[in-house]
C-alpha cells in the first residue's frame, strides 16, 4: 500500500494506492483520483509548462506547456529541448512548437498569443 | 461620463467588466497601469487554473487569455499604460497617461480591482547584511517568465506559500539549485499539491518552524543562517543551519494594495487591510465596489472571478436603479478562530435568497464545525473536515436564517469538533 497526494485539483485528497491489487485507489475524492493515483505510481507523468525565447513581441519570452502530461523521468529533456527554439511574433495562443516533443505524444504550444 | 471606471485590468477587474457589461452597462472602462491586460495571471505560467469555472486546467496566461477573449466581443474601452492617481468621493478618476496626459474621468460607478502586492523583507525584518540577491518570489517570477531572466543560481525560500513554491519548481526546472524551503510556522500555507508537485518531485526539503536568522555576503547574498523557531516562534539557539547560497525568494504574504482605497475616504477593515464591503461587494462609499484581491487575499483565481462578478453585476444594478434598500443591517464580526470575513455587513433589504460569506481560519483545525451566532443564539452551523488557514472557507447563510438572527451582530466563530 502506497500513499498518494493527488495533485487534480486543489483539494489535494490523500489516496491510499494497492500495488498487490491491481492498484486499487481509497481515499479519492472524484474519479480523477482513480487514475492518478494508478498513474502515479506506475507511470507518474507530469504537465510541463516552462517559456521559450520569442523575438518582435511585446516581451522576450512566450510562456508554453505540453499540450498532454509527459513522463516525469523526460521532464528534464523536454526543458532541453525548448533551450533551442527561437518563436517569432507574432504568434498565436495555441500554435505548436514542438511536435511530439521527446518522442513523446505531446506537442510544446503557446500559451498566450504574443 | 462613464456608467463603469473599473481600476485594474487583472482576473477581478476583467471578471467585474464582463458582468457589468453582461448585465446591460454599454459605457465601461478598464484603467490599467501594466502594457497588457491579464495582471499578475500573465506571469504565473504554470497550470492548475480554472478548474472551479472551465472544467480544466489553464496556465494563468490561458485564463486571462479567456476573459480578454470575451472582452473583445463587447464594447467595454481599455486604457492601457494607466496610472490612477486618485479616485474621489463624487466618483472623479483621476489618472496618467504617455499617451492621454492627465485626465480626469467622471463615472456612475467604480469598481476598485487593485489586486495585492508582496510583503518584502523589510516588512518582516530579517537581520543581516543588505546585498543583492533578495528578491520577493513573484518578482523573481516576473523576471524568469517575462523578461527572461535567471535571478540567481543557488536559491534559498523564505515562506511557503504558493508564489515560494511554485517558484522552488520554476527555479528547479531552469537549471538553479534550490537548497531549502523555510518556514515559520508549523504547517505550510500553501496548497498541499503544490508541496508534492513543487517540493517533494524535486526533493527540496520544507523546513517548518525554521525562520532565518542571519544574511550574510557584502556585494551579493552568499551565506544564509536558518533555525529551528519554538512555539513562541522565536529561535532556539543552538540549532543554527549555514546554507551557502547566491539567492533568497521570499514568499511572506501578501498586501492588498488600497493607497486609493484610503484616500478616497473608504472605511478600511483592519483584518483584511481591504475595504469593508456589503453584501454586494459595494464599499462605504455608494457606487464604489470592490473585489478581488484588493478586498481580501484569495488562494484561487476562480473565487476572485465569482467574487468581481458580483461586484460587476451590482454596478450595473447601481447605476440602473441607484441605491439598493437597505433595510436591517447585520455587521458580521470574527468569533474564535477567524480571522476576518468578507463581507463585513449585510443589509437584509438587498438580500435576495442567501449571501456566501468568506473567511479565513487562524489555524488547523481537524473535524470541526463553523458556527454563526447572533448574541447566544446560534443561526447557523457547518460542519468541516479540515480547515487551514491556507484555505479559504466559504459559507452560505439562508436569507430565512438570517431574520431570525436576534440582534444586529453576526460572530463567525470556528469551533473544534467535542472529543468524547
Amino acid at each position: 500500500m502506497k500513499e498518494v497526494i493527488c495533485i487534480c485539483c486543489p483539494k489535494g485528497c490523500h489516496l491510499q494506492v494497492d500495488e498487490e491489487h491491481d492498484y486499487k485507489v481509497t481515499g479519492n475524492g472524484c474519479p480523477n483520483g482513480l487514475a492518478y493515483g494508478k498513474e502515479e505510481i506506475t507511470n507518474p507523468t507530469r504537465i510541463v509548462t516552462s517559456t521559450v525565447r520569442v523575438t518582435g513581441g511585446i516581451h522576450p519570452r512566450c510562456p508554453v506547456k505540453t499540450d498532454k502530461a509527459v513522463p516525469k523521468k523526460l521532464v528534464p529533456a523536454v526543458m532541453e529541448a525548448l533551450n533551442d527554439i527561437d518563436l517569432k511574433a507574432p504568434a498565436a495562443g495555441g500554435a505548436v512548437v514542438i511536435e511530439h516533443v521527446c518522442g513523446t505524444d505531446a506537442n510544446i504550444v503557446t500559451t498566450r498569443s504574443i | 461620463m462613464y456608467d463603469l471606471v473599473v481600476i485594474g485590468g487583472g482576473p477581478a477587474g476583467l471578471a467585474a467588466a464582463y458582468q457589468a457589461y453582461q448585465h446591460g452597462l454599454r459605457n465601461i472602462l478598464i484603467l490599467e497601469r501594466d502594457k497588457e491586460l491579464g495582471g499578475i495571471l500573465n506571469q504565473c505560467i504554470h497550470n492548475g487554473f480554472g478548474l472551479h469555472r472551465f472544467g480544466e486546467q489553464l496556465t494563468g496566461p490561458e485564463y486571462a487569455g479567456r476573459f480578454i477573449k470575451m472582452l473583445n466581443d463587447t464594447n467595454v474601452q481599455v486604457s492601457l499604460d494607466t496610472m490612477v492617481l486618485d479616485v474621489t468621493p463624487d466618483k472623479k478618476v483621476h489618472c496618467v497617461s504617455k499617451k492621454e496626459g492627465y485626465r480626469i474621468i467622471d463615472a456612475k460607478s467604480v469598481i476598485l480591482c487593485m489586486g495585492c502586492r508582496e510583503r518584502t523583507r523589510g516588512a518582516i525584518g530579517i537581520p543581516g547584511t543588505r546585498p543583492a540577491g533578495i528578491y520577493t518570489a513573484g518578482t523573481a517570477q516576473r523576471y524568469a517568465n517575462i523578461e527572461g531572466y535567471m535571478v540567481g543560481k543557488r536559491v534559498l525560500i523564505l515562506g511557503s506559500g504558493d508564489i515560494g513554491l511554485i517558484m522552488a519548481r520554476r527555479m528547479t526546472l531552469e537549471g538553479a539549485k534550490v537548497l531549502a524551503c523555510v518556514e515559520l510556522m508549523p504547517y505550510s500555507s500553501g496548497l498541499t499539491r503544490n508541496i508534492v508537485q513543487c517540493l517533494q518531485d524535486f526533493n527540496i526539503p520544507l523546513y517548518l518552524s525554521h525562520t532565518i536568522t542571519d544574511i550574510q555576503g557584502n556585494g551579493r547574498v552568499e551565506k544564509v543562517i536558518v533555525a529551528k523557531v519554538g512555539p513562541d516562534r522565536k529561535p532556539i539557539p543552538g540549532t543554527e543551519m549555514e546554507f551557502d547560497c547566491d539567492t533568497i525568494l521570499l514568499s511572506v504574504g501578501l498586501i492588498p494594495e488600497n493607497e486609493l482605497t484610503r484616500q478616497a475616504g473608504i472605511e478600511m477593515d483592519p483584518h483584511t487591510k481591504g475595504a469593508v464591503v456589503y453584501e454586494n461587494m459595494e464599499t462605504s462609499i455608494p457606487g464604489v465596489f470592490a473585489s478581488g484581491n484588493v478586498v481580501q487575499v484569495h488562494d484561487l483565481v476562480d473565487f476572485v472571478s465569482g467574487e468581481s462578478e458580483l461586484a460587476g453585476a451590482s454596478a450595473a444594478e447601481y447605476v440602473e436603479k441607484g441605491e439598493p434598500e437597505s433595510g436591517r443591517v447585520l455587521n458580521l464580526q470574527v468569533g474564535d478562530g477567524v480571522g476576518y470575513t468578507v463581507p463585513q455587513r449585510v443589509r437584509m433589504g438587498n438580500v435576495d435568497k442567501n449571501v456566501t460569506v468568506s473567511f479565513r481560519v487562524r489555524r488547523i483545525y481537524g473535524t470541526s464545525s463553523i458556527v454563526v451566532k447572533s448574541g447566544d443564539t446560534v443561526v447557523a452551523r457547518f460542519k468541516r473536515e479540515r480547515m487551514t488557514p491556507g484555505e479559504m472557507e466559504h459559507i452560505t447563510l439562508p436569507r430565512v436564517l438570517l431574520e431570525k438572527a436576534p440582534q444586529d451582530t453576526l460572530t463567525v466563530q470556528a469551533e473544534e469538533a467535542q472529543k468524547s
